[in-house]
């Protein structure tokens, strides 16, 4: 098992967890969200082939408002 | 007359940018870009949890108005957030526009000029098109275009202060200068005439958030606020008069009754 933050909250994964797995498993619809891990962007085209590891820091955001 | 103002390839029919930040409820910021005819509008990208996405959020409102979207980079403070912020922008609204905002000091959230150019340059070596939310320093802003901005945001006065345009001098002097690019002022309107000053400078648009939103009735000061952009505009283009110290009569004075030359 690994742990990853997401949004900085922990959460215990399996050690084969990619983007795409761990969105799912949190509830996120993948069309609606943007994604960094520790700090650099992650392109939607790898949420599929980017697996995590222990320590990684998942940042998800969704459009709000703003000025 | 079609007066279109252009940012980078895009032509539009409004000169009004308006934000979708601090309103009361999502329908009474729908009723307040629509009244505002505004084609442009900002929003932003944030955490949140999956158990709060329930109803209809504010990005499906935003979405139905079928405004172009302009993403910022808000509460970025380092060029390093602002570029990663606006690249998950560009993933997830498919769009290359970018308000680029790197403060540089949070108490008047005043823009970090050093990390806005970096971080400006990047982008645009990316395939960005940037609006840098810039302060209105002339050599910053010529700063801005060598690395290849098309649009300039100087601010009017701090984010949210409503204080309108605290130094037109400056503003007037980078519209002298810059004459070419087209220039929006960002920040800091209060008040509809602050709007109508900006346009009568000669600005080509005007971005603003805090002054409708926080209004007492948001429609209408976004409606007073289309018709004082509009009418600043046309100030412009019609040419104003040169301001005299002296007093000169209106009325014709040849003929003046009741007069005998000395």
């Amino acid at each position: 098992m690994i742990e990853v933050s997401i949004n900085d909250e922990s959460k215990t994964c399996s050690v084969d967890t990619t983007i795409k797995t761990l969105l799912e498993s949190c509830g996120f619809a993948s069309d609606q969200i943007a994604v960094a891990v520790n700090a650099e962007f992650v392109p939607r085209s790898n949420y599929t082939s980017r697996r995590l590891n222990t320590g990684d820091q998942v940042e998800v955001l969704v459009p709000v408002q703003g000025g | 007359m079609v007066d279109l103002v252009t940012f980078y390839d895009q032509s539009f029919a409004s000169r009004f940018l308006i934000g979708s930040a601090l309103y009361p409820s999502p329908q009474i910021m729908a009723a307040a870009v629509k009244a505002s005819g505004a084609n442009i509008i900002t929003l932003s990208l944030r955490r949140q949890s999956p158990e709060k996405q329930g109803g209809k959020s504010y990005w499906e409102f935003i979405q139905e108005l079928g405004c172009t979207l302009l993403p910022n980079t808000a509460g970025c403070h380092s060029a390093k957030e602002a570029v990663t912020l606006a690249k998950m922008s560009r993933d997830l609204f498919h769009s290359d526009w970018i308000k680029l905002e790197v403060i540089g000091d949070a108490y008047n959230l005043q823009p970090d000029p050093f990390g806005l150019l970096e971080a400006a340059a990047e982008l645009i070596q990316d395939g960005f098109k940037v609006f840098p939310y810039c302060t209105d320093d002339l050599v910053v802003c010529q700063k801005l275009l060598d690395v290849g901005c098309e649009v300039l945001m100087p601010w009017g006065s701090p984010i949210g202060t409503g204080k309108g345009l605290i130094n037109p001098y400056a503003l007037q002097t980078i519209r002298e200068r810059l004459t070419d690019v087209t220039l929006v002022i960002d920040a800091g309107i209060g008040l509809p005439s602050h709007a109508c000053q900006a346009m009568e400078l000669g600005y080509d648009a005007v971005l603003l958030n805090t002054a409708v939103a926080e209004a007492r009735d948001q429609a209408n000061m976004a409606q007073a606020f289309k018709h004082a952009i509009a009418a600043g505009r046309s100030a412009y283009l019609a040419g104003a008069v040169t301001e005299r110290q002296t007093a000169k009569p209106s009325t014709p004075t040849l003929g003046m009754p009741f007069w005998h030359q000395q």
